[in-house]
């Protein structure tokens, strides 16, 4: 294990945990998402960098490249982005028509108009 | 010919009507696509389950590709069961759509709804159906993102904050699965979940791995609803539109529990990681707290859509409490209670549709002498409510039974004691509504109203007369589920 990888990881756990904290302590609904997408992006970064072999390079088949990284990670997350951007559409979309519906867009505001009905 | 690339259409047919759908715009010939695909599904998953019975295993390799580089789709009699659990519940929920949604959702967006509902069923049958466990995440998100629109298409403005609660939860839940998928891929290098379940064993020691369950099992057991992290599913079931609440409840959460039955017994299943780590005796604890914290939160309720929402939280601890005693009765009545109670909670939630379309409210003040003016719903009602208790000839007395019988077999009495104990609690909260629709006086101004139409009344019945006959005559679904079990606990030994 040697230092660079570890940063790596480190960097991850810390996006992943700053992103998964303001879901949980925002009231603003829009916040929530921005903390959700962080959260994504930081699994992201994890499954980028664990396909980096150091040394190597994009895999293209030649008889000069023989170190090269594992692409199949980078395929997937490329997935896992469609899936991320569809998350946060679909969830400001949401926003946007509790926006309509409530007036507002903080949560504690929200609960309070919800248990007066 | 077909026939060998069954496994794939039974996937892309749906996936590919859903945006045709979005062509049609008509509400009408949406509809009757929609019915017509869910029943070719379930024609298609039918098909599978007896090809499944008869051949074994059948293994479809996407495009060609030899797994563990390709995708491959692996069929056993678990997975076949579930498809056709999952087609099934499409293929009644479709007819019953057309009134409810008329009713419910504005004309103009209803070929929306369909479209919907045709993706969400591609999720889940792609989740169910797949080999690949980072396929499995993209048809959970896939059917995800569709029943988070569904949610927040009802008439009450709850709907809104219901979708959106459950797209922060499901989210976080989906990506832990994922973390959990990169954790087993930096140790093996596959993502083919039947490589996965050869390659563990060497490297299941190591923290990486012990990482991996734990986002797995934390990731699937929030999309599956496990108490303590059931907190989105209330809210949704209650507002969304009825429809969508049927279908939903009978096989989203129930798809959950497949995928977390996959993660432990077929990955996770060559290794005694799950002892070491104790994380059946945690399932068991939250399962058997799930069991009875929701049924007692379910008696307080006054909204019946919400009551038996929370009567789903204590049923799905049912099907864990299987789960994690790990032995074959255990498992098989894990198995069987996903398939009946998807049978009976899609027949109650259909009476509570038919009860909101003809008096707009599912409150339990409002369905007072419901019993004399819709005599057809409310008895529907009162035999799905006797299959939630567990009544014998009931399919729900065929999973408590084998439920018991699994805890009898480990010893385990005070466990099957507290299975009857909760099952009572269930006897609390469905009497709640028999003694105000039968014994209460109808308010005023109740006079006029009759049954529900005929197309939502026929499909509900189906689904009750389906809970007894799987009561009555359980051979089939029994041979079915316990040679699953044995299958799945014969990779543990």
């Amino acid at each position: 294990m040697e230092f660079p990888g570890i940063t790596v990881y480190w960097i991850v756990i810390a996006l992943m945990m700053m992103g998964f904290y303001v879901v949980i302590s925002h009231h603003n609904l829009i916040k929530k998402i921005v903390g959700l997408s962080v959260f994504q992006v930081s699994v992201f970064l994890f499954y980028i960098s664990m396909g980096k072999v150091i040394g190597g390079t994009a895999p293209i088949l030649s008889d000069n490249i023989t170190v090269y990284s594992n692409p199949l990670p980078h395929v997937l997350i490329l997935t896992a982005i469609v899936v991320g951007v569809a998350t946060t559409a679909l969830g400001l979309a949401l926003v946007v028509r509790i926006n309509d519906a409530y007036g507002t867009i903080e949560d504690d505001e929200i609960q309070a108009l919800e248990s007066d009905t | 010919m077909i026939a060998q690339h069954l496994p794939v259409l039974q996937i892309v047919i749906p996936l590919m009507s859903a945006p045709f759908c979005i062509f049609l715009r008509h509400h009408l010939w949406t509809w009757i696509l929609a019915v017509a695909m869910s029943w070719l599904s379930l024609a298609m998953s039918i098909g599978l389950l007896a090809r499944v019975v008869e051949e074994g295993t059948i293994i479809y390799h996407l495009g060609g590709w030899a797994a563990p580089w390709g995708i491959e789709y692996r069929i056993d009699n678990l997975n076949a069961f579930i498809l056709v659990i999952v087609s099934a519940i499409a293929a009644v929920v479709m007819p019953y759509a057309r009134k409810s949604v008329d009713r419910e959702i504005p004309r103009d967006r209803a070929y929306l709804f369909y479209a919907m509902m045709l993706l969400c069923m591609t999720g889940l049958l792609g989740i169910t159906i797949t080999g690949d466990a980072f396929n499995l995440f993209v048809f959970l998100e896939i059917s995800s993102l569709s029943s988070y629109v569904l949610i927040s298409m009802g008439r009450d403005r709850r709907g809104l904050t219901a979708a959106y609660r459950y797209l922060v939860l499901g989210t976080l839940g989906a990506t832990f699965y994922i973390i959990g998928v990169g954790l087993m891929y930096m140790m093996t290098g596959t993502l083919n979940i039947a490589d996965l379940a050869s390659l563990i064993p060497s490297v299941a020691g190591t923290r990486t791995i012990q990482a991996a369950l734990a986002f797995l099992t934390v990731g699937l057991c929030l999309k599956l609803a496990l108490f303590p992290l059931h907190m989105w599913l209330p809210n949704a079931y209650t507002y969304a539109p009825s429809a969508v609440t049927v279908f939903l409840a009978a096989t989203a959460t129930k798809v959950s529990v497949y995928a977390l039955i996959r993660v432990v017994f077929t990955i996770f299943g060559g290794v005694d990681i799950l002892d070491t780590l104790q994380v059946r005796d945690l399932l068991m604890i939250l399962a058997l707290a799930g069991m009875f914290a929701g049924s007692a939160v379910a008696i307080y309720q006054v909204n019946i859509k919400r009551m038996l929402a929370y009567s789903s939280v204590a049923q799905l601890g049912y099907m864990i409490l299987g789960i994690s005693m790990a032995n074959v009765s255990g498992v098989t009545a894990g198995i069987i209670h996903l398939f009946n109670h998807a049978l009976m909670k899609g027949a109650l939630f259909m009476a509570m549709g038919c009860i909101m379309y003809v008096i707009g409210s599912v409150r339990l003040d409002d369905m007072a002498g419901l019993g004399k003016r819709m005599p057809v719903t409310m008895a529907a009602f009162v035999a799905g409510g006797l299959s939630l208790i567990g009544v014998p000839l009931t399919a729900g007395f065929i999973s408590k039974w084998y439920l018991i019988q699994a805890a009898l077999e480990k010893g385990w009495w005070p466990i099957a004691m507290l299975i009857v104990l909760s099952s009572l609690l269930a006897v609390i909260y469905i009497w709640r509504v028999v003694e105000v629709a039968y014994f209460r006086a109808p308010p005023e101004g109740h006079e006029g109203i009759s049954e529900a139409p005929l197309s939502m009344i026929v499909p509900m019945l189906v689904l009750v007369g389906a809970t007894y006959y799987f009561g009555i005559d359980a051979t089939t679904t029994l041979n079915i589920a316990h040679s699953a079990a044995t299958v799945l606990l014969g990779g543990a030994q």
